[in-house]
């Protein structure tokens, strides 16, 4: 399981502020805590910095490295601000958010994927459009695999993001989904999958629990990676105890460890 | 008459069948067809507009709606010519350049469909030209723009550049949306509306047209 923790967005208000003032020490204390609260790869994303994004994704590398020692998900579809924000990536594997079958982003970002031997996010998405069904992404996903493992990335290096798309605009998108996992992870055992949840419940009311059910059942099917607030306890709670109950958690040391810090004071 | 208030209940309830049914009936007893639409179709999506607003109902809920609209609509659609049908002003839309979102387009799309407008859609990813042909083709009052990326949003700036190069600025009002989209990037762009979400971007296409 790999937790990546989303929080370091810049289109998320607190993030902007605190980029605009180079508060340092603000920045630094949410990287600090999603690593507490148990993320494994810390998202940075400055997209919303469409006038110096290279600059702002450097500060940010820069400032998350010198709170934590934790390895980088850097977030761009801009080959120039991923590689920027690689260059400068001191701590284990970096990752990469992300490449998709699109031509374009196939030509500019495979190479880096290679030169800097980080993991990729590989969205199933190509120029045909976003997908819908679970054969669309298997289509996309094949592609993506033959490309990648071609260029030398190992499997294990290769994260495919079915995309979610909301259950309130069609019926099937959360089934679509359940069923693309399993045919990538029957054809593809190697690989990992990852996403984010939260878009399966736009639109919808008590959105937490939708985005929690929805993970557990994506993680009956073999998801074993997602892009999250791991500052989010109830959530958090819901992965460790579904890991115990798919039997990846020994002893159930994980589960209680959980427990003992709190994370289900909510259900009781 | 309080068929057509049942119709407009219908509609609101997204009650596909009764709705299908008691249009048959409306237009069987004669009623004006421009009645049956604007009283029963539309007076039923008037019902969900402001309970969606109010966070009453769901997205799921406003599509039922406007299905059930569609399919009273097919029933009334052949005994009125197109041009008789009011509406409250024509919107070209479509997400630009490089991008292949539509979700939030086709929620808009539903909602500005619901209330009275008539839409063209151009699909996604639409080049700056695809806009500005669309323009001189349909002549619409209003121009809806939708991006989900922060790497496409860009694309709003340079289709606005190209709307204007192309003489037709002055023609239209232009109106932007989407996830990374703010009213002060719609300010720095130029454009004259944003909709933070599907009934805002009606209700700014209302005002936009009003003035």
């Amino acid at each position: 399981m790999l937790i990546i923790g989303e929080l370091i967005n810049t289109s998320r208000k607190v993030i902007n502020e605190a980029v605009d003032s180079k508060d340092e020490d603000y920045i630094k204390n949410v990287a600090l805590e999603q690593v507490k609260a148990g993320a494994d790869y810390i998202d940075i994303n400055c997209g919303t910095k469409v006038h110096n994004e290279v600059e702002t994704m450097e500060w940010l590398v820069d400032t998350v490295q010198n709170a934590v020692q934790v390895p980088l998900c850097i977030d761009s579809p801009n080959p120039k601000v991923l590689e920027a924000g690689l260059a400068l990536c001191k701590y284990g594997q970096p990752m990469i958010n992300s490449i998709t079958g699109e031509k374009n982003r196939v030509n500019n970002i495979l190479p880096l994927v290679v030169k800097y031997k980080a993991k990729v996010i590989a969205l199933c998405m190509d120029d045909a459009g976003m997908p819908e069904k679970a054969e669309d992404r298997l289509r996309v996903a094949k592609n993506l695999h033959a490309k990648l493992t071609e260029a030398g990335v190992s499997e294990n290096d290769i994260y495919f993001d079915p995309l979610i798309k909301p259950i309130s605009s069609v019926d099937s998108a959360g089934l679509e989904v359940l069923e693309a996992i399993k045919i990538i992870k029957q054809k593809y055992p190697n690989v990992h999958l990852v996403c984010g949840i939260s878009n399966v419940s736009y639109g919808l009311p008590n959105r937490k629990i939708l985005n929690r059910l929805f993970t557990v059942q994506t993680m009956t099917m073999g998801m074993d990676s997602y892009i999250l607030d791991p500052m989010d306890k109830g959530m958090m709670g819901i992965i460790y105890a579904s890991r115990a109950l798919l039997g990846q958690d020994p002893y159930c040391t994980d589960y209680i460890n959980a427990y003992r810090k709190g994370l289900y004071e909510e259900i009781n | 008459m309080s068929k057509l208030n049942n119709l407009a209940e219908a509609v609101f309830q997204g009650d596909f069948t009764e709705v299908k049914n008691l249009t048959q009936q409306l237009v069987d007893d004669g009623v004006d067809p421009l009645i049956i639409i604007n009283e029963g179709l539309i007076g039923g999506m008037n019902i969900v507009a402001p309970k969606f607003k109010a966070g009453e109902m769901f997205v799921p809920e406003v599509m039922k709606s406007a299905k059930a609209m569609h399919i009273g609509m097919e029933v009334v659609k052949p005994l009125v010519a197109e041009s008789d049908i009011p509406y409250a002003g024509k919107v070209v839309i479509g997400t630009v350049a490089g991008d292949l979102h539509d979700i939030g387009k086709n929620l808009v799309i539903m909602i500005l469909e619901s209330g009275g407008f008539k839409v063209i859609d151009l699909g996604v990813d639409v080049p700056p030209e695809g806009f500005v042909e669309a323009i001189k083709k349909h002549e619409p009052q209003i121009v809806g723009m939708s991006a989900l990326l922060t790497t496409t949003m860009m694309a709003m700036k340079d289709t606005i550049n190209a709307i204007e190069k192309a003489g037709l600025r002055n023609k239209v009002k232009i109106v932007v949306g989407g996830a990374p989209i703010s009213q002060d990037f719609a300010n720095e762009i130029g454009a004259d509306g944003y909709g933070a979400d599907a009934m805002a971007a009606k209700e700014i296409c209302s005002k936009l047209l009003s003035r």
